[in-house]
């Protein structure tokens, strides 16, 4: 299967839901699905470099630190990411995240992310995939 | 959401009994039409609220309800502390104290159109708005620990406000006891760059006309008269109030289990009033009440600048200032007797009645304004709070009109100039620096906002007094 990620219908904000042959790979895709609530994300070009860390030995409040932890790095670095590459390992995330500062007139940023919530979370293996998602505050 | 499912009070009053697990019943507040909208999350939530402990006589949900976190969005609850009761960060939201503001004029309709792109233009330079845009104020930690404890009228003292102004904003412009010292570091990293902006999404800044009268005596003591122009903001505690959602909906999830409270949502996370979690909550909340009423002060500031270019001797008199997402400490009559009660509105507004304590002296006899906010091309509604509002749901009424589709929908259906260009054929201005955001937020994204405020109207929770229709929309 290759990785891919959608959005799900949530009535005043929206659904990020990220799938992959690992929870790695779900985790990278559902931030990719994030990312596309701002903006197109083939219009991100990979130019910086962030690290990112974070710890829960639930899944999925692993998933909703991880969301949260990129949302505080687009607040306060003023950035928009377009590549991820995550490992997990006993509860604990370390991750790079790639992309550049944002452009308005470039990238119409359509709408800021307040916060990962817990509705509709779930992280999950079905069959041998990995799912990760959950509904964003826009 | 199944209509069956209710037990009718009356037309705009519906009722969901207290079974399995819920403490108190459910009432919503809302015509029949607008229940057959409303999703069915709606009815899951409102009795989820329900279940929370020490919750006082009901969990209401406003006209205007749609599918929130944990609360349903319009989702009222008041809790009794000594009962038990609880404080929920979710019960809040994320983006704290979001709220509206409407400022008189003095302008007619005629000198708005004759200099409207003018009027647009040098709101839309000077008002920091959209994505990753910032203010010129950046706060070291000092002044951002003052700014947390003082609110508006810390805003007024660094002359970025006027005094007159605190007067006409719940609780004065100063949200007492607030614990800087429980704002984390990241929640003070996200607010840094950030005062004195509008945000994006749903919020914006609007040139208004006043299009109908319902009330002329209230109306006339609000200071508002036909074909008068207004001018309204509607945004929140930015960054600050998001970490501060974001850092305690985690915590008191986690600390839940201490407390020997069973979360029938994860969403629904809360803590005793009477705990450490509870208290600490409390002060980084009450925290960013401020940072957002201070907020909302400083824009008002820049509004008052950019308008004074145009118009030199004007005058930006403000009507008042409400917040829809909060937990205040309120006193409230439960069965004849006073009781101090922990009151969430998440999605709501305060409406206070005639002669509460604390109004100002203009509004005793009216009861408060209760401004609520439209989008771009939908009318805006200022109600009046009264005496039935009080004894209902806790002096609470709507907030806006809601969704009635994701921002996805929206984006399909439409595309933001075509938007734009419709309204400008309405005689409506659009600023904006995303066109995507223009489309996501088209007005028929949203719910028919004259039902909603009908419903409020008719079902005794708000008065309604004027409609209000934009001829300039900054939109983030």
């Amino acid at each position: 299967m290759t990785p891919h990620w959608e959005h799900f219908e949530h009535q005043a904000d929206i659904g990020v839901r990220g799938y992959g042959n690992s929870i790695e790979q779900a985790f990278e895709q559902a931030a990719l699905a994030m990312m596309a609530i701002m903006t197109d994300i083939s219009l991100i070009n990979a130019q910086q470099k962030v690290n990112i860390s974070c710890a829960d030995h639930d899944p999925a409040l692993l998933l909703t630190d991880w969301l949260n932890a990129l949302i505080f790095e687009i607040a306060t670095h003023k950035l928009l990411f377009c590549e991820f590459d995550v490992a997990i390992s006993d509860g604990q995330l370390t991750a790079t995240a790639r992309g550049e500062t944002i452009d308005v007139a470039k990238h119409q940023p359509a709408v800021e992310i307040k916060g990962a919530t817990f509705t509709e979370l779930a992280v999950k293996q079905v069959n041998d995939q990995w799912m990760a998602q959950c509904v964003v505050d826009v | 959401m199944d209509i069956n499912r209710l037990e009718k009070v009356s037309a705009y009053q519906w009722r969901i009994e207290a079974t399995q697990g819920m403490h108190v019943p459910a009432i919503i507040y809302a015509s029949e039409e607008l229940i057959r909208d409303m999703d069915d999350k709606v009815y899951d939530q409102v009795t989820n609220v329900a279940r929370l402990p020490g919750i006082i006589n009901a969990s209401y949900a406003m006209p205007d309800a749609h599918w929130g976190y944990g609360f349903p969005i319009g989702g009222v609850a008041a809790f009794d502390a000594d009962q038990g009761g609880v404080i929920s960060a979710g019960g809040v939201g994320f983006d704290i104290s979001c709220g509206v503001r409407t400022l008189h004029t003095g302008l007619t309709a005629e000198q708005v159109m004759q200099h409207q792109q003018q009027i647009a233009n040098v709101l839309y330079k000077n008002i920091p708005v959209g994505v990753g845009s910032t203010g010129t104020l950046h706060l070291n930690k000092k002044e951002m620990d003052a700014m947390l404890t003082g609110g508006a009228r810390w805003a007024v003292n660094r002359g970025l406000g006027n005094n007159d102004d605190l007067q006409y904003i719940e609780e004065h412009g100063c949200m007492p006891d607030a614990m800087p010292e429980q704002i984390s570091e990241h929640a003070r990293e996200r607010q840094k760059n950030e005062m004195g902006t509008l945000g994006s999404g749903n919020h914006y800044l609007e040139v208004q006309q006043v299009t109908k009268i319902y009330d002329a005596d209230i109306a006339r003591d609000y200071g508002i008269k036909l074909n008068d122009i207004k001018i309204s903001i509607h945004c929140g505690s930015r960054g600050l109030g998001h970490q501060i959602g974001t850092d305690y909906l985690k915590a008191m999830l986690l600390s839940a289990k201490d407390h020997g409270i069973k979360l029938p949502d994860r969403e629904l996370a809360c803590a005793p009033i009477h705990s450490a979690m509870g208290q600490r909550y409390l002060g980084a909340m009450r925290g960013a009440i401020n940072c957002a009423l201070a907020n909302r002060e400083i824009i008002t500031h820049l509004t008052r600048q950019s308008m004074k270019n145009i118009f030199p001797d004007i005058e930006l008199d403000l009507l008042f200032d409400v917040s829809h997402n909060t937990c205040k400490l309120e006193r409230h009559a439960v069965k004849g007797e006073m009781k101090s009660l922990y009151v969430h509105r998440k999605g709501a507004t305060r409406a206070y009645g005639p002669g509460h304590s604390s109004l100002p002296a203009k509004f005793y006899n009216t009861g408060q304004p209760v401004l609520i906010g439209g989008t771009m091309g939908t009318a805006s509604y200022i109600l009046s709070g009264t005496e039935t509002s009080m004894h209902e749901a806790f002096g609470s009424a709507c907030h806006g009109a809601g969704r009635h589709m994701s921002r996805r929908q929206a984006s399909r259906l439409w595309n933001g100039s075509s938007v734009m260009h419709q309204l400008a054929d309405k005689g409506i201005m659009i600023r904006s620096p995303s066109m995507r955001g223009i489309a996501e937020e088209a007005p028929g994204a949203y719910k028919d906002i004259s039902a909603v405020v009908n419903a409020a109207d008719h079902a005794g929770l708000a008065h309604r007094v004027a409609r209000l229709e934009p001829l300039i929309c900054i939109k983030g």
